[in-house]
């Protein structure tokens, strides 16, 4: 029988693709174009060629930048991800605490991220900040505005608490997936709790965790407000992380070229760390 | 070797989800809980298996009080209606779960598993994992697990239910063969009359929570104790008529008589419920003593071989089942005749009196 060919098809994508084409290929194109070129405003351009890819692949700025944006986003996966399975796991399944404990969970994902970053400024600094006065006051010597550490340890503390709710609320919900059936068969066969959590639970919350590493991944390699508001990258340049670094050089010095060149690297090393994660976690899968 | 419940019961917020019941399963047996949805199945069985504590009673395996015992310490196995295996692990590794947990050695747990995967037909499939396989395969792989530990009980709670019919019909064919050398308890629980018919062994019909009768299935289906037990173990449900006897004769509204049988002669006179299954009303007569009756069809149900017709007697519903495909105007009245040679009489408490020669079926 011939196939039937039915070009009304395209008819019906037609919307979705001009919307994708003016908020997505359009911009990004523009990126491109400015990516090769050399302008000094005054809508003149000059053929610049692979020069600003040179510059920023070669530029020491780039280099610390991209480390210190590794660091934050390996560092809060390996805190959010594990945390967010154990509160998963300690959250009650069924009765009226349900509903209290999902909700609370889900209170920090619905605030603004740039409350997030000026609450969490209040919260820390050493002369009124609850946090920041408490730890002065048991000893502790905590200025996030002038010390190195004290800025990663608010920074990484501010994400753990802000997106570890968005991890809870995924693998809890790959948890009560499981019939109940699944734990009484592994209490008949004497499996401890640790063989239930890697046999049982852990296997059937693989899909939605790899859904969660992967949100994870692209949102904190994106972050900007947050950091932004909390320490605007500083002390120095200690917490400029990558999109920071980005804004500083395309608003801050209005060096559109290597911004755009930064950018488009930027966006296929996401890409390519999103494909490697999602190959990885899904390699057992058919 | 035999398991003993003594008056169990269990309640949950204050809701009875099974009366004191009384049962003893031999070794060796295979038993079948029958009833339907929400009788109390599944709850019977995890109180069998130690998955759930009774509220009052107890439970006593080769004479020894198990009641307080953890289910991992009392040697069972269940099956459930849902295909229950770990996900990332191999059929093999699935199998031979239980025996690892045991700390059996590899070369013994080795040949076990390869003897239990023979048996199972599931040789070929050892390596993959339970996604990977068809329904049936991934139940058979659950069943593996269940046997392989040599349990001393061994609960299947509905494990064709969701199955199709023709991997349904398939395992069920194995079922008796897997069970006939093992010296195991098992227990079956089912909704389908057929399967316990088919099973043998002993049935016990279950009805909201309560044991209504436990025997071989043959005399559990033959002589059911009371209208309830008749009637779980009846599918399509069996059919009821308020009777009047009257001297020798039974009468059933104001025209529809007949003679009492030897088994029956001996009631006294008054009124009694007719219980007659859906097989025993048919269109031609047939059987020993075939009665005509009237009624107006409701649906009629026609498949490949059978007709399946529902209709009105005196306000009773009623149903025939008849061989061969016949055509019904809906609304219209038809003949039908029962054979009130294979009927059943119960008394006004339910409970049964006379079984045409105890071979009511």
């Amino acid at each position: 029988m011939r196939k039937t060919v039915n070009q009304r098809a395209w008819l019906f994508i037609l919307p979705v693709l001009v919307l994708v084409a003016f908020n997505a290929i359009l911009p990004l194109m523009t990126v491109v174009n400015y990516s090769v070129q050399e302008t000094f405003g005054n809508n003149e351009f000059f053929w610049a060629g692979l020069i600003w890819f040179e510059q920023v692949i070669g530029s020491p700025r780039f280099h610390d930048s991209l480390i210190r944006q590794l660091i934050f986003t390996f560092s809060i996966l390996a805190i959010e991800i594990p945390l967010g399975v154990i509160i998963a796991l300690a959250m009650p399944r069924k009765g009226v605490w349900v509903s209290v404990c999902l909700v609370l969970m889900a209170l920090p994902l619905l605030i603004p991220w740039n409350v997030v970053g000026a609450m969490w400024n209040i919260f820390a600094l050493p002369d009124i900040g609850l946090m920041g006065y408490t730890l002065n006051a048991i000893g502790f010597d905590f200025n996030f505005t002038r010390q190195i550490g004290d800025a990663w340890f608010t920074l990484l503390l501010m994400d753990v608490w802000h997106w570890t709710s968005l991890v809870v609320l995924l693998a809890y919900a790959g948890l009560v997936s499981i019939p109940d059936a699944y734990y009484q068969a592994a209490r008949i066969d004497g499996a401890s709790s640790w063989a239930i959590f890697r046999y049982i639970q852990l296997p059937k919350m693989k899909r939605v965790l790899t859904i969660a590493v992967l949100l994870r991944f692209m949102d904190s390699f994106n972050i900007y407000t947050e950091p932004f508001v909390l320490t605007g990258g500083g002390p120095g340049n200690s917490t400029t992380l990558l999109s920071i670094d980005l804004v500083k050089i395309a608003l801050g010095q209005f060096d559109l070229g290597p911004a755009a060149a930064m950018s488009l690297i930027y966006f296929l090393i996401i890409l390519l760390l999103s494909w490697v994660f999602y190959t990885l976690m899904m390699r057992n899968e058919e | 070797m035999a398991l003993e419940l003594k008056s169990v019961a269990k309640q949950v917020d204050g809701e009875v989800h099974i009366h004191p019941t009384d049962l003893t399963l031999a070794p060796g047996s295979f038993n079948v809980l029958l009833g339907t949805t929400l009788s109390g199945k599944t709850t019977l069985m995890q109180l069998m298996a130690g998955l759930e504590r009774p509220t009052s009673g107890q439970i006593w395996f080769n004479g020894r009080d198990v009641t307080g015992v953890s289910v991992q310490k009392r040697n069972v196995s269940m099956v459930y209606q849902q295909f229950i295996n770990y996900p990332n692990l191999s059929v093999y590794a699935n199998i031979a779960s239980p025996l690892k947990l045991a700390r059996i050695d590899k070369a013994e747990i080795n040949r076990r598993v390869q003897e239990m995967a023979e048996l199972m037909r599931l040789t070929p499939m050892l390596d993959r994992r339970p996604s990977e396989l068809s329904g049936g395969q991934q139940q058979r792989t659950a069943m593996a697990r269940a046997l392989v530990k040599d349990a001393d009980v061994v609960l299947l709670d509905e494990p064709l239910a969701n199955l199709d019919f023709k991997l349904r019909e398939e395992l069920r064919d194995e079922l008796p063969r897997l069970f006939a050398d093992r010296n195991c308890i098992a227990v079956y629980a089912t909704t389908e009359p057929m399967e316990a018919l088919l099973f043998g062994g002993n049935t016990a019909t279950l009805h909201e929570g309560r044991v209504t009768q436990f025997g071989p299935t043959m005399e559990s289906y033959q002589q059911p104790k009371d209208l309830i037990s008749a009637q779980v173990f009846s599918e399509p449900p069996m059919n009821s008529a308020k009777v009047t006897k009257q001297g020798g004769e039974f009468l059933l509204g104001s025209s529809i008589r007949w003679q009492a049988d030897a088994s029956t002669t001996g009631l006294a006179d008054g009124s009694y419920m007719l219980g007659v299954r859906p097989h025993r009303v048919t269109i031609r007569p047939d059987g020993a003593q075939p009665v005509a009756i009237r009624g107006h069809v409701r649906i009629a149900e026609l498949s490949g071989s059978e007709s399946t017709v529902h209709f009105d007697l005196n306000g009773n519903d009623w149903v025939s089942l008849s061989t061969g495909v016949h055509d019904f105007d809906i609304g219209a009245e038809a003949d039908f005749h029962m054979d009130v040679s294979r009927a059943m009489y119960f008394d006004d408490a339910g409970h049964l009196v006379g079984a045409a020669g105890g071979r009511a079926d």
